[in-house]
């Protein structure tokens, strides 16, 4: 809130995370770069093992210190994230940057109520008393529109609903009004009619408080119904970014264009799923080249070389469509938009 | 083999309660309804898909379907034979497996992969050396090149792979029709496509039929024939698949098909279907049990549970809501025509 708005608030540049074990390296990250400006909302789409979670929670280092390594930089509202010392990453955390995880259950504390748990983010963050901290609890609590708040205030997690859980956890991340909210998963738990009622709560408080939100799922279509921009990413790197109308409706990538094809939607019954061979890379021992490359319908010597860099074609609303793929580069003035067939 | 039974596996108001216990004693102090008066048949070589949120009761259902848990009260029929009195439970598994959600869980890790899947045929009679060969050729039934799966144990296994293994494993008494649990939820994307494929694959090929119980409305939509959704322990409406998605009749059915994000960025969801969570099972709402969530529910909702009955349109399209039927007192539904009640479709 503190920045011009123009200038971007979150910058990731080559961010590559490791986890170092007794027995193998294991690269989750391998060179992520992005900026996101205010108010403006990233989704991250991936499946498990692609590294998305790793990044999101790169950006608040929640990752277990001793065994991960870290190199590149990341800035959020001009805090240099990697270099900054416990107790300043603990005055970043809140009123900068919070977190809403995928499992309310595990995340909330079980022994505090909802209202306690409120009140001592607040004022973890604010030099206010006790009452005023339960009033603004309060007030959070009508924010994310749970029924009754004022009961629910005294309520513990177990007592709580799935749905009303995930609202209260949100509550709690938006207690110290944060530029930048960072969400994983967060209705993947739950009920598909509950799912719906919180993606709209983001969605709306992330308009109304104009926080920047980035959104990690697995989930296209949640990735869709939230995102200005989607970045799709596969064994640690986003292999397409750009506008959510151009990602989902004029994919580049053959792994985006894989993954909208073995997607259910309205695929008549009878024909046959298309499908993307294999399984994701090992990521202790990644390719060479274009992760990707193994499983890739159109693969060529080109890819196992090097990693494909990052190509722009095109773009809508000013957000540029890039994409690390090989054929993109070959094919940018037919622009080629055929649909894969893979076996 | 009867010839004679239309249905491969007829259900008549099944019943499962839960005690929830408490106190000293642990005397039952409430109990959760989980599945309550479902009825239903399935026809040899269909699939029916069932759905509904959690807590619904769609699983408990698949694991009284396989007396993994005693039903309180109700009947089950597997080809016309009445289970634990004409046919035994034991040879009622031969014929009925079923395939979990968690594909690590449900092997077990000591064993390795061909060993898993040669257990049950060992167990009902047959000799090791023949199981063993049954079980190499069901993984290759399943895509897993026996040679290199048939010794590696399941933490060795991708989440698909393992998938395929019990499947494999399901496959290996030869049954007829198969439970499936959630069995894709667990996968990637890419990965659920691949092991939909197959499923419809084998299906085609041993000419199984499929009970598939999934929250995952798309995919429900792709592999059923027929459709059952339940809320709260109660069968809300079933039909076949395109009635179901095209026409749905209860309003629950309406609101879960429209909670499904649109895939298009471009015609986003504007406000939610339904507001809240599903309701505890344990002392469900009273009359018609989503009334609670019901944007058009009234006096009678309350008062009266209504029962399924035919809808108007397809035929064997079934709905429990009172304003599909005439003359219920709701104002919405038609007047009573004559003086039955008996609906003039079908």
């Amino acid at each position: 809130m503190s920045q011009a708005s123009s200038a971007p608030l979150v910058e990731v540049d080559d961010l590559c995370v490791r986890f170092v074990g007794p027995d193998a390296t294991v690269s989750a990250v391998n060179g992520v770069s992005f900026a996101l400006a205010p108010g403006e909302v990233l989704g991250i789409l991936g499946e498990s093992g692609s590294g998305k979670s790793v990044t999101l929670r790169a950006l608040m280092r929640l990752l277990p210190h001793r065994k991960t390594r870290m190199d590149g930089r990341i800035t959020i509202a001009g805090h240099d994230i990697l270099r900054l010392d416990a107790q300043a990453l603990a005055r970043v955390r809140g009123p900068v940057v919070a977190m809403v995880f995928q499992e309310p259950m595990t995340a909330l504390d079980p022994v505090f109520t909802i209202g306690q748990q409120i009140a001592e983010a607040i004022r973890t963050h604010e030099s206010i008393d006790g009452v005023a901290a339960r009033r603004r609890a309060l007030e959070l609590l009508e924010l994310v529109q749970i029924p009754s708040a004022a009961r629910r205030l005294d309520a513990y997690p177990h007592q709580l609903s799935g749905g009303l859980r995930q609202r209260a956890m949100i509550a709690i991340a938006l207690a110290c009004r944060p530029s930048v909210l960072l969400a994983d998963e967060p209705t993947t738990a739950l009920d598909a009619t509950v799912q719906i009622q919180i993606l709209l709560l983001l969605r709306t408080l992330q308009r109304e408080l104009g926080m920047a939100m980035i959104f990690v799922t697995h989930d296209l279509g949640v990735a869709a119904e939230v995102s200005h921009r989607v970045a799709v990413m596969y064994a640690g790197r986003f292999v397409e970014t750009g506008h959510v109308n151009d990602v989902v409706k004029r994919p580049s990538h053959p792994y985006t264009q894989g993954l909208l094809g073995s997607t259910v939607h309205g695929v008549a019954k009878g024909t046959k799923l298309s499908t993307i061979p294999g399984a994701p890379p090992n990521l202790a021992r990644l390719p060479e080249g274009c992760s990707f490359a193994p499983r890739c319908g159109y693969a060529q010597q080109a890819c196992r070389v090097a990693v494909p860099a990052q190509v722009e074609e095109g773009g809508t609303s000013g957000v540029p469509h890039l994409t690390r793929c090989v054929r993109v580069q070959a094919s940018s003035a037919a622009c080629g938009t055929t649909v894969p067939t893979t076996a | 083999m009867t010839a004679a039974a239309p249905h491969i596996l007829s259900v008549q108001r099944l019943q499962k309660y839960f005690p929830v216990r408490s106190g000293l004693l642990g005397r039952a102090s409430a109990w959760v309804q989980a599945v309550d008066d479902v009825s239903f048949e399935i026809a040899a070589g269909e699939t029916l898909g069932v759905v509904g949120e959690s807590g619904c009761g769609k699983s408990t259902t698949g694991r009284l379907l396989m007396r993994l848990i005693e039903p309180d009260a109700g009947q089950i029929r597997f080809e016309g034979k009445l289970v634990g009195r004409d046919l035994k439970v034991s040879d009622l598994r031969r014929s009925m497996q079923m395939v979990f959600q968690d594909s690590y869980a449900s092997l077990n890790p000591r064993l390795a992969v061909a060993d898993s899947i040669a257990f049950g045929p060992q167990t009902h009679g047959m000799p090791r050396e023949r199981a063993i060969g049954r079980a190499r050729e069901l993984l290759g039934m399943v895509g897993l090149e026996p040679s290199q799966f048939e010794r590696r144990y399941p933490h060795e296994l991708s989440g698909g792979q393992r998938q395929r293994v019990n499947f494999a494993r399901a496959l290996a008494l030869d049954p007829k029709l198969i439970i499936l649990d959630e069995a894709v939820s667990a996968l990637d994307k890419s990965v659920e496509a691949q092991v939909l494929n197959l499923l419809v694959e084998l299906k085609k090929n041993l000419g199984l039929t499929y009970l598939f119980i999934s929250h995952d409305l798309n995919v429900v939509q792709y592999v059923s024939d027929r459709v059952l959704v339940m809320y709260l322990g109660k069968v809300a409406e079933v039909g076949p698949v395109d009635a179901i998605y095209g026409a749905p009749q209860h309003p629950y059915t309406r609101a879960l098909l429209d909670s499904r994000p649109s895939m298009d960025p471009e015609i986003r969801v504007e406000h939610p279907p339904l507001t809240g969570d599903p309701p505890n099972p344990i002392n469900p709402p009273s009359g018609c049990r989503f009334r609670t969530r019901c944007p058009h529910a009234e006096a009678v909702c309350q008062t009266q549970e209504p029962d399924l009955r035919p809808a108007h349109g397809a035929p064997g399209h079934l709905v429990a809501c009172h304003m599909r039927r005439a003359g219920s007192g709701h104002s919405q539904a038609a007047p009573l025509v004559r003086f039955g009640d008996r609906e003039p479709s079908r």
